[in-house]
């Protein structure tokens, strides 16, 4: 990886994130720092849809179920096996193979792009309606019972290997920090690599890809399971951030409030949609103390003025002002040069006027 | 000795509900040839070019390309045979650069070291290196054809299929692209779809005129605008 102007930023970014962890919990009260977890939780899910739709080109409406299904997965086995050690690679693999199967029907079918949105919806909704009606004691998987829209309380993480030891709060916000940053760090390594290159360059002329010899189905698959994987990451530190899952986690609410991060965040960066993520986050739960205007109201409409005046999103539009500024500014500075210079000469000149 | 046939079609056909716009062609090109196929608007030129290219699937009949049954393969399969497509729409990577769009066609086929010095070689040779590191979605559409041949080019096919390459081109850019195009000829067999006669005229090689959906005539350039029917089918289009 070189180390282009993108990547000292990413680089910088990735500093600010590592003395965050480190000194937030010191700073921030103990509530706050739970709060946070949730808020990180749903910034990996933000990321993962910045991967997919933003460099794939994939319009994942239902990004939410591979998160779900991490978080239910994760439940599951915590309390099947114990531990949470197995749980957590049980989760993530849940969520890559349910993506990898899911997607392997959409791309190697060749759905159209509006028609993948819509049945990536489909799914979330149909897997929302479907653990809501396990509210009897004969669903259960293993010793878990689902519990019907009240859902699954959630063992805390443990050390590894180490079920005697569970985790407290402040140590689920590092986790969550650490699992942020590194799923951070393998999306912009994926993106410079051969295949993260060829992933961009079907989002931008798919027919092409596959005449220069791309088979483009696989790619769009591998990237859609990545997605699915880091999604499936969140929910595991979503399910310890709240303690519990319920069948909300797949509802019409979040899947589109994942896109709403993207939106706003800006498609096409990694660091616009986790932005965007934590920034509707803290605006939601502010409104919610507030209790004066309705929060989906105030979402609507912050959805409604990006895509009217914002349409690239915050960091992209933030970026291109940071460069006009900048070569405005070096602008300046030439000018000023070429002004000293004209004005020094014209003195000479004079001078010499002067002399005859 | 003549040499050897690498593209053959046997009784291939494309039809679209009730319209036949390729009706049981029989083509074959040799190895090291430069073909035209021209014909009229509607003649089929475009439909049987997708057929050989794989983005459409022929209602009969069979694409034989080298040894390989091309009939109803998918696009990435036949550029794996070693086949540089154009299409007739400029079909590049538009929010990449020049060179980026390029790195990705070298890329496909060879080691990262080889497919830097490619990419730069070919660059050169199509002369984009002032505009190399421009977004392609920025750039005149004459530029944007030739880095689409220039992601053909630096692919090294053996085969290069180009469907209206001088299309919207103004004059001194079609006499560069003729240049371009013997220069890739000289490596690899061709065939160029184009109707602009004035073009296929300084290509100066064998032509297949196609005509509602089959081969009208093969023969050389003077042959072909010499003949009566030839002329029948372009005149008494424009005419009516």
């Amino acid at each position: 990886m070189s180390w282009t102007r993108e990547n000292r930023w990413r680089a910088a970014l990735v500093l600010a994130g590592v003395i965050f962890t480190l000194a937030a919990p010191g700073m921030l009260e103990l509530f706050t720092i739970i709060n946070l977890s949730t808020a990180i939780a749903l910034a990996i899910l933000a990321l993962s849809l910045g991967l997919i739709w933003g460099y794939g080109g994939i319009l994942c409406f239902g990004q939410t179920a591979f998160f779900g299904i991490g978080a239910y997965a994760y439940t599951i086995a915590a309390v099947n096996f114990g531990g949470s050690s197995w749980a957590v690679l049980v989760a993530i693999l849940a969520a890559a193979v349910f993506a990898a199967v899911l997607g392997y029907f959409m791309f190697y079918g060749r759905v159209s792009d509006v028609y993948m949105a819509v049945i990536t919806l489909t799914v979330t909704l149909i897997l929302y309606s479907l653990l809501r009606r396990t509210s009897g004691p004969e669903y259960k998987i293993g010793d878990a019972l689902l519990g019907g829209f009240n859902g699954v309380t959630s063992p805390p993480l443990n050390l590894p290997w180490a079920p005697y030891m569970p985790l407290f709060p402040e140590h689920v916000f590092y986790v969550g920090m650490a699992v942020l940053i590194i799923g951070y760090i393998i999306c912009a390594w994926l993106i410079q690599t051969h295949f993260g290159r060829v992933a961009v360059a079907i989002r931008e002329n798919e027919l092409r890809a596959e005449l220069i010899g791309y088979d483009t189905r696989f790619y769009k698959l591998a990237m859609f399971t990545i997605g699915g994987a880091i999604a499936g990451a969140g929910g595991i530190i979503f399910a310890n951030g709240v303690g519990r899952v319920t069948p909300d986690i797949f509802n019409l609410y979040n899947s589109a409030l994942a896109i709403i991060w993207v939106i706003v965040g800006g498609r096409g960066t990694l660091a616009g949609p986790v932005m965007g993520a934590f920034a509707l986050f803290y605006l939601t739960s502010w409104l919610g103390t507030q209790g004066v205007v309705n929060n989906n109201l105030v979402l609507g409409l912050t959805l409604i003025i990006f895509v009217l005046a914002v349409p690239r999103g915050i960091l992209p539009t933030f970026i291109s002002w940071w460069d006009g500024a900048r070569s405005r500014r070096a602008m300046q500075r030439r000018e000023l040069k070429v002004r000293r210079k004209r004005g020094r000469r014209s003195s000479e000149l004079r001078e010499a006027a002067d002399e005859k | 000795m003549k040499s050897e046939i690498v593209v053959e079609t046997r009784n291939l056909s494309m039809h679209f509900g009730g319209v036949k716009a390729v009706d049981r062609v029989n083509f074959n090109l040799r190895e090291n040839e430069l073909r035209c196929l021209i014909g009229p608007n509607g003649a089929g030129k475009s439909t049987f070019f997708k057929c050989l290219t794989g983005q459409l699937s022929p209602t009969s009949g069979d694409v034989v390309i080298r040894d390989f049954n091309g009939t109803g393969r998918l696009p990435h399969q036949i550029a794996r045979l070693g086949v540089g497509i154009k299409t007739q729409v400029p079909n590049v990577f538009d929010g990449l650069s020049v060179s980026e769009n390029i790195w990705l066609a070298a890329r496909r086929w060879h080691g990262a070291a080889r497919a830097r010095s490619l990419t730069s070689q070919t660059v050169e040779r199509l002369k984009l290196g002032d505009i190399r590191t421009d977004p392609v979605g920025q750039l005149a559409h004459g530029q944007r054809q030739w880095v689409e041949l220039g992601m053909v080019v630096a692919a090294e096919p053996w085969l290069v299929l180009l469907d209206e390459p001088a299309a919207g081109m103004t004059h001194d850019e079609i006499e560069r692209t003729v240049e371009i195009i013997r220069e890739i000829n000289q490596q690899a067999t061709m065939i160029v779809v184009e109707h602009d006669m004035q073009f296929i005229r300084m290509i100066s090689s064998k032509v297949t005129v196609f005509h509602e959906g089959r081969i009208l005539i093969e023969d050389s350039m003077d042959v072909v605008t010499a003949d009566p029917r030839v002329r029948e089918v372009y005149l008494g289009n424009s005419a009516s």
